[in-house]
């Protein structure tokens, strides 16, 4: 992580920000494009979802985490509450760790 | 002059604005424990909150350094999330009326939870007052819990206590709700294909970008 990054990335948020409501504000975007982008964050969220559960310096790898996930995402299908679902991944993570079951 | 008067409408809007602003401050703490985990610094993290304020592009941003991505691939991912935000101003542009200076400070608000809130609403000025006390509640909240989460996270070993899951699993969280509509579910079981296959054959972090093909779902259906 780097500040250039950290500032780049403030840039790049808050123009996306302001062209929606200060200039192109009023105007309307053609449906298809206002579909598809209504659909990046599932898309791109689902595939950080896989990234961050089994994949290792670019290798597929099944360790801790994707138990601590699972249970997670068990936890949020039945709306469980953020906090609930973020303890219960780590505590679940930690413990199939400590027991040495998986990597 | 109409002298203002505070219904139990307004208060029940506002509480729940309040209580949606403390819900995302745990998102904060988990944001600020995985980016220290992944070698931002303190002041880096808070910093990132502050301005970038967009949730899932920072946590995108993050995850992607963190398994060993390049500033390009890091930014890319970050970018396209953030790209909603562009609609969700399109959206409130019509609602949202006042000076320069106020629509410049708006805009930094206009966020998921934010825009949410007050497109549920269908009379001007609650409209306008669900999208302040919600911007400005989980602005203060997020900002809080990643000071917080960045503190703890330099605190504790991160893999020890299963903190490397918190990531992912706050993004199953985000998730979810994105999940709950057929044309949601078909981008993102694409999106999460996309990303499984490459993951092997491409550098770390563009799997995040392959799984953009996803979005194309919204092509064919509304």
């Amino acid at each position: 992580m780097t500040w250039t990054l950290v500032l780049t990335l403030s840039a790049i948020a808050y123009a996306f920000k302001v062209a929606g409501l200060v200039i192109v504000g009023g105007r309307t975007l053609p449906a298809v494009v206002d579909r598809c982008l209504g659909l990046v964050p599932a898309a791109l969220i689902s595939a950080l979802v896989i990234n961050d559960t089994f994949s290792s310096s670019g290798t597929l790898v099944i360790d801790a985490r994707a138990v601590g996930v699972g249970v997670a995402a068990l936890a949020a299908w039945r709306k469980a509450p953020f906090v609930v679902v973020i303890t219960l991944a780590a505590v679940v993570t930690a413990v199939v760790r400590a027991l040495g079951v998986l990597g | 002059m109409t002298p203002t008067v505070i219904t139990d409408h307004d208060r029940s809007l506002t509480s729940d604005c309040v209580v949606l602003g403390a819900a995302v401050g745990v998102f904060g703490v988990a944001f600020g424990v995985g980016s220290v985990a992944a070698g931002a610094s303190i002041a880096m993290t808070c910093v990132m909150s502050l301005l970038v304020f967009t949730g899932a592009s920072q946590f995108s941003a993050v995850s992607v350094i963190a398994s060993g991505g390049g500033m390009l691939s890091a930014l890319a991912g970050a970018s396209l999330l953030a790209a909603r935000n562009a609609v969700y101003g399109l959206a409130m542009s019509r609602r949202l009326t006042g000076s320069l200076p106020t629509r410049l400070i708006a805009a930094q608000l206009t966020i998921d939870e934010s825009t949410a809130m007050a497109t549920a609403r269908s009379e001007g000025a609650s409209i306008r007052r669900a999208f302040w006390i919600t911007g400005l509640s989980v602005y203060v909240f997020w900002n809080l819990g990643t000071l917080i989460g960045a503190v703890i996270g330099t605190a504790v070993d991160p893999a020890a206590v299963g903190l490397d899951a918190a990531f992912p699993a706050g993004f199953v969280a985000m998730v979810a709700p994105h999940l709950r509509h057929r044309s949601g579910r078909r981008a993102g079981l694409i999106g999460a294909a996309a990303c499984l296959v490459t993951i092997p054959f491409v550098p770390v972090g563009l799997p995040i970008l392959c799984a953009s093909v996803g979005v194309l779902v919204g092509v064919r259906e509304s």
